[in-house]
């Protein structure tokens, strides 16, 4: 059947069956596509890096300490279908209160780890100089803001910490992961 | 619209395009179209569904044995739409299965490999067991129960052969027993390997369809076609389409009201698992049993073999022009017998399984386990490099490491950072002593990325020296 013998009525025919191909052809990618799309995008629409509670010990060894304490706590950090577990530092300072807080290592100037120095009684940070005294605040050098804090909370005698991620080089504390 | 057409001439004077498409759509069918011819083309499109499904899960997938069940179960309970998609890519190999047996029975009936066709009758048998590969290989994917157990037997068959028997098992597996070299050799033929030939043998079995032709209803000749033809486009394309709609409805349907279950994790040490393959190989799996020991040979690999050998020689056995089934009472007979033994084996599969009280409950207890594992939520899976070093100065070093903030910029476990270099494998380049000596002073390089000298107590530069040794 070429097209130089189709009459009028069968061309408007052919053109009727030609959209049902197509709306077959329609509903079968949508049933299909709609999950298709929903499954790549999935990673997007989730917190992939959701970050949990760690443990930085017993709230009654930290309390009695007059300088700030290291501690090494494990980060565990949800990365799609596995967790990832990292070691990392973090400070924690007595104030004379004895209200425990804990300070992120990480400097805010431009993220090197700062070290608490017993002599000078402050930490001073080993890439640039910046010094914050034993609550954290900036006392000289170049960094924007006070060390960060970090969110804490107390179960079963235990301090518990949830390490975050903060922008550098700004004044106000972002968290960045 | 003269822009659009003028583009489109343009595309066509270039490609041939339209041409093409009306050689495809303007094939003649002998006595026009009818439902009994969609079965080819509905298999080509669940073909077509497998691989956009397969596409898609690999995107989370990963093929080896510690994080193959993690990946399938956050697919199926954690990834949105993820339980559906497997579900579709899962049950489409029953579909598949299905469509493959209604299509050779509709050819068998009709007599549609008669005729100058034994070539495109040849290409359907390989596409045939290429079908079957291709569900053999995906069943071990998940890395369940079920899917080692069942593949631990298929592979176990494959060693039945004489001569390459135990050659084949291993080269199946990648050795001796099953572990991840077999997954990983599974998942390649799987993705790789037999798709590719599935794709050159449907442009195969097509393009000989198109050289031979339909070969119309069973009155017609099969050689030089008498009746009336009418194109493939529209009326064959349209009832193909309506067809797809409902394979595509009731796998969707299917799909979303009883999901495709995941087992628990393979457990090889497991040892009253009763393996059951998918349902279109429970037959076989029957059949097995009845050939013990020595004869295994016989009912193994002699029988099957020679079945598939008169299968596929069908068209060269039968030369007769007649097509009428009941004009062809032995080889329609033959094809029943055989259709019936397949559905009689699998009835005495299920009587065996649930007369026997002892695998009656093992069945159900396995049934019940993977429904709690379903119940259960998706659980990350923890790293196994997180644990400590064995070596306690190492170990003491890697304090050290930690409080001299050695990781904020090398990373854990020295894997490099933005910052740092990696450190992994740093003794195939420096000895202890050249170690120490980089470590209190640093090369202007180094300095210049961040590094500053270290003065530690000797045998804490020691401890920390071991521990970067064993990175």
């Amino acid at each position: 059947m070429s097209q130089s013998n189709t009459t009028p009525l069968e061309t408007t025919r052919r053109s009727y069956i030609g959209w049902l191909v197509g709306l077959c052809g329609a509903a079968v990618s949508a049933v299909l596509s709609v999950p298709l799309v929903r499954f790549t995008l999935f990673p997007l629409t989730t917190q992939t890096t959701e970050t949990k509670w760690s443990d930085a010990g017993p709230v009654s060894d930290l309390q009695s300490s007059t300088k700030p304490l290291i501690r090494t706590i494990k980060v565990e950090q949800i990365d799609g279908w596995r967790k990832n577990v990292s070691e990392t530092l973090v400070y924690i300072a007595n104030d004379a209160t004895g209200r425990l807080s804990v300070l992120s290592a990480v400097c805010p100037h431009l993220g090197c780890s700062v070290q608490w120095q017993d002599g000078k009684k402050a930490f001073v940070c080993p890439c640039h100089s910046a010094t914050f005294d034993a609550s954290g605040a900036c006392t000289g050098g170049p960094a924007p803001r006070a060390m960060d804090t970090l969110e804490t909370k107390v179960q079963d005698g235990r301090l518990m910490v949830r390490y975050q991620y903060f922008r550098q080089l700004v004044p106000t504390k972002e968290v960045i992961g | 619209m003269s822009g659009a057409r003028g583009l489109f001439g343009w595309f066509d004077r270039r490609t041939g395009l339209d041409g093409l498409l009306r050689e495809t759509l303007d094939e003649p069918i002998p006595g026009g179209a009818r439902f009994a011819y969609v079965f080819g083309s509905a298999l080509l499109f669940i073909f077509v569904s497998q691989v956009i499904s397969g596409v898609f899960l690999a995107l989370y997938y990963v093929p080896s044995s510690d994080h193959a069940h993690t990946t399938v179960a956050y697919i199926t309970k954690a990834v949105a739409s993820g339980s559906f998609l497997r579900s579709i890519h899962a049950y489409g190999s029953s579909a598949m299965v299905i469509l493959l047996l209604l299509h050779v029975t509709q050819t068998f009936l009709y007599g549609a490999y008669k005729g100058r066709r034994e070539l495109l009758w040849l290409s359907g048998c390989v596409l045939f067991a290429l079908v079957l590969c291709m569900a053999f290989t995906g069943y071990l994917l998940p890395w369940d129960q079920k899917a080692y157990f069942a593949t631990a037997v298929g592979t176990n068959i494959a060693g039945e052969v004489p001569f390459v028997g135990a050659w084949l098992k291993s080269l199946m597996r990648g050795g001796a027993d099953m572990g991840t070299l077999t997954l990983s050799r599974f998942f390649v033929a799987h993705i790789l390997v037999v798709p590719a030939a599935i794709f050159g043998f449907v442009a195969m079995h097509v393009y000989l369809f198109r050289k031979a032709g339909a070969a119309g209803p069973i009155s017609e000749n099969p050689v030089a076609p008498t009746l009336p033809a009418e194109p493939f486009y529209p009326k064959q394309v349209v009832i193909d389409g309506f067809f797809a709609l409902i394979i595509i409805s009731i796998l969707a349907a299917i799909s979303h009201f009883m999901p495709f279950e995941l087992g628990p994790r393979a457990n090889p040490a497991d040892a009253h698992y009763l393996p059951r393959p998918e349902w279109y190989y429970i037959p076989i799996f029957q059949w097995l049993k009845y050939w013990p020991g020595s004869l295994s040979f016989i009912g193994v690999v002699a029988i099957p073999s020679l079945v598939a050998f008169f299968f596929a020689s069908l068209p060269f056995l039968d030369k007769r022009m007649e097509r009428r089934p009941w004009k062809r009472p032995v080889a329609v007979t033959v094809y029943v017998f055989i259709f019936l033994a397949l559905f009689g084996l699998g009835g005495l599969s299920y009587r065996s399984d649930h007369g026997d009280p002892g695998y009656e409950a093992q069945l159900i207890a396995q049934a019940k386990a993977t429904e709690e594992f379903m119940k259960k939520p998706f659980e990350a899976e923890m790293p196994a490099a997180a644990e400590a070093t064995s070596d306690p100065l190492a170990a003491q070093g890697k304090k050290t490491f930690a409080a001299q903030s050695c990781n904020a910029c090398h990373g854990d476990g020295g894997a490099g950072g933005p910052a740092g270099a990696a450190l992994t494998g740093i003794h195939q380049r420096f000895d202890a002593d050249h170690l120490i000596h980089l470590l209190k002073s640093p090369t202007p390089k180094m300095m210049a990325g961040g590094m500053q000298s270290l003065d530690l107590p000797a045998d804490e530069m020691k401890a920390l020296v071991a521990y970067l040794s064993s990175l």
